[in-house]
């Protein structure tokens, strides 16, 4: 195997690159629906793959280019959910073709900025600069901003239009912050590319003017924040995740999230490595809490499926930001177990969504009941998602969550009994809601569900087997990559 | 020599704050823009100091972007979306001008505050850069809160842009300069081209949570 790659005249780190980047340019001339759709499977497994292969054969940290621990651990997860969505994508959005709310520009258009899309947040995980970081996740904000627009209705344009103005304030403020990152690495590093690049930056922290990287460190957070959805600067995730087609929502909540939780951990190991500069942790600590508690009360008051479920994103994203604020060996581990136990739970409920939504015609919540009569295995998946992602045995979440509690119990107890008030609020409405969702009279549609199945049950097995038995490659990962953070 | 350049880069940093503050208690569109080109002109000519004094070539693409792109194309082309969404005559603020001025005020030397104290070891020039160029992403910031208007929203979001190249600018030997402005510009047509073709006349109000509810069958 190992020789067989060695003969291969194609590198990994820019495979992950390239394919999705050809890809997204070949999408968007070709015409028919079907074939573009298995085109862009076929790019998202070849990308999976070159991901993969990512692992045994890592290349030297190059001047813009580089992979480590804490990004292969994103690069695996983001590239996997980007195949699993686009089949689910593919079946998805050939019935919206069908029923006529897009048009053959239309899918053209979505699979050209759908691959686009996976370009950016590979180049954003796998970037040594900070500015071409920035670059990446600007392109990846750009190209999501079109794909929410894309049914062109009113509700639709409204959402894209408050994503783009919020998310670019986020942006704006994010270059500050790196621009200050510079001021504070030019005295010592020297002026020009070096004090730019990530493995430069990162052994010299220490020598870092500390007031100089506080202040970057407050404008990468709320600018990287806005992007992560932390509370108050969530206004747009909502709003983006309703009104846009629905492999997109399981594309924010899956990995564009994560993505930006990325950007906010590699300024957390640079203010870390500075012994003088202030704690990153806190801060981190306070803004996921926040959004947690705030997240848990507002999901009461939801009564559209897809908002629903994007305020329980904004919940999780508090409670991994609020893990790997707290730090530590054991919190990080259980902070990386949750946003891949995250990443994969939600992306499934947003295909049950989807299917739910065809089928029924309608988002809202209470239109929708009995899905467990009259769509025996949508409703059943629906329910063991919402089991799965309230944080219950033996799921995965359950062990992700299980962790997080304890770790901080033993350090913090009084921000443990908040953190538990704020889970078991988000628990009581997410049962609430299942409750008229899967069970009772069913109401609305009957049809026959168009798209597969698989990628949901793939997921969703996926984190059964992850919370019955981790293998313990996967345990001394993580241990690996945690310790990294610190 | 060495004051002077340091006198003319102070002094064009100082011009874009002030030049923000007329941003902020313009109430008509025409004023807004025209005010707006003025910002970018001022920008583009600081950029050009800087790309003197530091004797940095590429800097002077930056400039040129932002007089050609920033003080022509852009106002011209949103004179004529506010021409044709008849939106010309005045705009809704939140809160009064007086109050705002001195909310501005406010942020101003919040960040001389902020900057000067965490750069106090850098040179003079940079650190003074970069404190002006926080007072203009702050008071942009402020503009885009306090304005209920699509259009005087982008306007102030492009002079916090303004703010950011001139930050960028005035970090002496930083990369990546051209191709960031270049990543801002692409940012920016997309915003005007939104509100061209859409016809957004309101901002959807991140604070107003009552009317977007209304919409969205988050009510029952």
């Amino acid at each position: 195997m190992t020789t067989l790659l060695a003969d291969l005249p194609f590198e990994p780190i820019m495979a992950v690159l390239a394919i999705p980047a050809v890809a997204a340019l070949v999408l968007a001339v070709l015409p028919g629906y079907r074939l573009t759709a298995r085109l862009n499977v076929l790019a998202t497994l070849l990308t999976f793959l070159a991901a993969l292969l990512l692992l045994e054969d890592r290349p030297t940290p190059g001047e813009y280019l580089f992979v480590d621990d804490l990004s292969i651990v994103f690069i695996v997860l983001g590239t996997f959910v980007g195949f699993t969505t686009s089949a689910f994508s593919a079946s998805y959005i050939a019935h919206e073709f069908d029923i006529g709310r897009l048009t053959p520009g239309n899918l053209r258009f979505y699979h050209a900025m759908y691959q686009m899309l996976m370009f950016a947040m590979n180049l954003a995980l796998l970037a040594n600069n900070i500015g071409l970081m920035w670059v990446a996740i600007e392109l990846a904000t750009l190209t999501t901003v079109m794909m929410v627009g894309i049914y062109r209705t009113h509700e639709a344009l409204e959402a894209a239009w408050k994503y783009f103005i919020l998310g670019s304030v986020g942006i704006a403020l994010a270059l500050f912050g790196t621009i200050l990152v510079y001021m504070a690495a030019r005295p010592v590093i020297g002026e020009g590319h070096d004090a730019m690049v990530w493995t430069a930056l990162v052994e010299q922290a220490k020598n870092f003017n500390p007031d100089l990287l506080n202040v970057a460190f407050i404008f990468l957070m709320l600018g990287y924040g806005t992007k992560v959805g932390l509370v108050p600067l969530h206004a747009w995730l909502p709003d983006a995740h309703a009104e846009g087609p629905t492999p997109i929502s399981a594309i924010l909540s899956g990995l564009l999230l994560n993505v930006a939780i990325y950007a906010v951990l590699r300024f957390k190991i640079l203010l870390a490595a500075n012994p003088e500069a202030i704690a990153p942790g806190p801060l981190m600590v306070t803004l996921g809490l926040l959004s947690l508690i705030y997240a848990g009360f507002m999901l009461y008051r939801r009564r559209d499926i897809k908002r629903f479920f994007a305020y329980s994103s904004i919940e999780h994203m508090g409670l991994i930001t609020f893990a790997f604020g707290m730090g530590g060996p054991l919190a990080n581990f259980a902070g990386l177990l949750h946003m891949t136990m995250h990443s994969l739970t939600k992306s499934a409920i947003f295909f049950a969504v989807g299917h739910i939504a065809q089928v029924k015609r309608t988002q809202k919540l209470s239109e929708i009941s009995g899905l467990t009569e009259s769509h025996p295995v949508l409703g059943w998946g629906l329910v063991l998602g919402v089991v799965a992602i309230a944080g219950l045995p033996p799921l995965g979440i359950f062990m992700s969550e299980f962790l997080i509690v304890t770790s901080t119990f033993a350090r913090e107890p009084l921000l443990a009994v908040a953190l538990v008030l704020g889970l078991l609020v988000a628990l009581g409405a997410l049962f609430l809601r299942l409750g008229q969702m899967a069970f009772g009279k069913p109401t609305g549609g009957v049809g026959r569900v168009e798209a597969s199945y698989v990628p949901m049950f793939a997921h969703l097995a996926l984190v059964l087997a992850a919370g019955i038995y981790l293998p313990a490659m996967l345990v001394a990962w993580f241990q690996n990559v945690a310790r990294l953070l610190g | 020599m060495e004051h002077f350049t340091f006198d003319v880069a102070h002094l064009l940093a100082g011009l874009m704050v002030l030049v923000s503050f007329m941003l902020l208690y313009q109430d008509r569109m025409f004023g807004l823009l025209n005010v707006f080109a003025l910002h970018a002109v001022v920008l583009s000519l600081s950029v050009a100091w800087q790309a003197y004094i530091q004797s940095a070539p590429h800097l002077y693409i930056t400039a040129g972007i932002a007089l050609v792109l920033k003080a022509i194309i852009i106002p011209v082309a949103l004179r004529r979306v506010v021409v044709r969404l008849g939106i010309h005559r005045t705009i809704d603020t939140v809160g009064g001008i007086g109050p705002t001025i001195l909310l501005g005020m406010g942020l101003v030397a919040l960040s001389m505050v902020v900057m000067l104290r965490a750069t106090a070891g850098a040179d003079p020039l940079a650190r003074e850069d970069l404190a002006f160029a926080l007072s203009v992403v702050l008071l942009g910031l402020l503009m885009m809160v306090t304005r209920r208007n699509a259009v005087s929203q982008v306007v102030g979001f492009m002079s916090l842009e303004n703010g950011l190249i001139l930050a960028a600018a005035g970090a002496k030997g930083m990369p990546l300069v051209v191709e960031i402005s270049v990543a801002f510009s692409v940012l920016v047509a997309f915003i005007v081209i939104g509100v061209f073709l859409f016809r957004i006349r309101e901002r959807f109000d991140a604070v107003d949570i009552e009317a977007l509810e209304e919409f969205r069958g988050e009510r029952q």
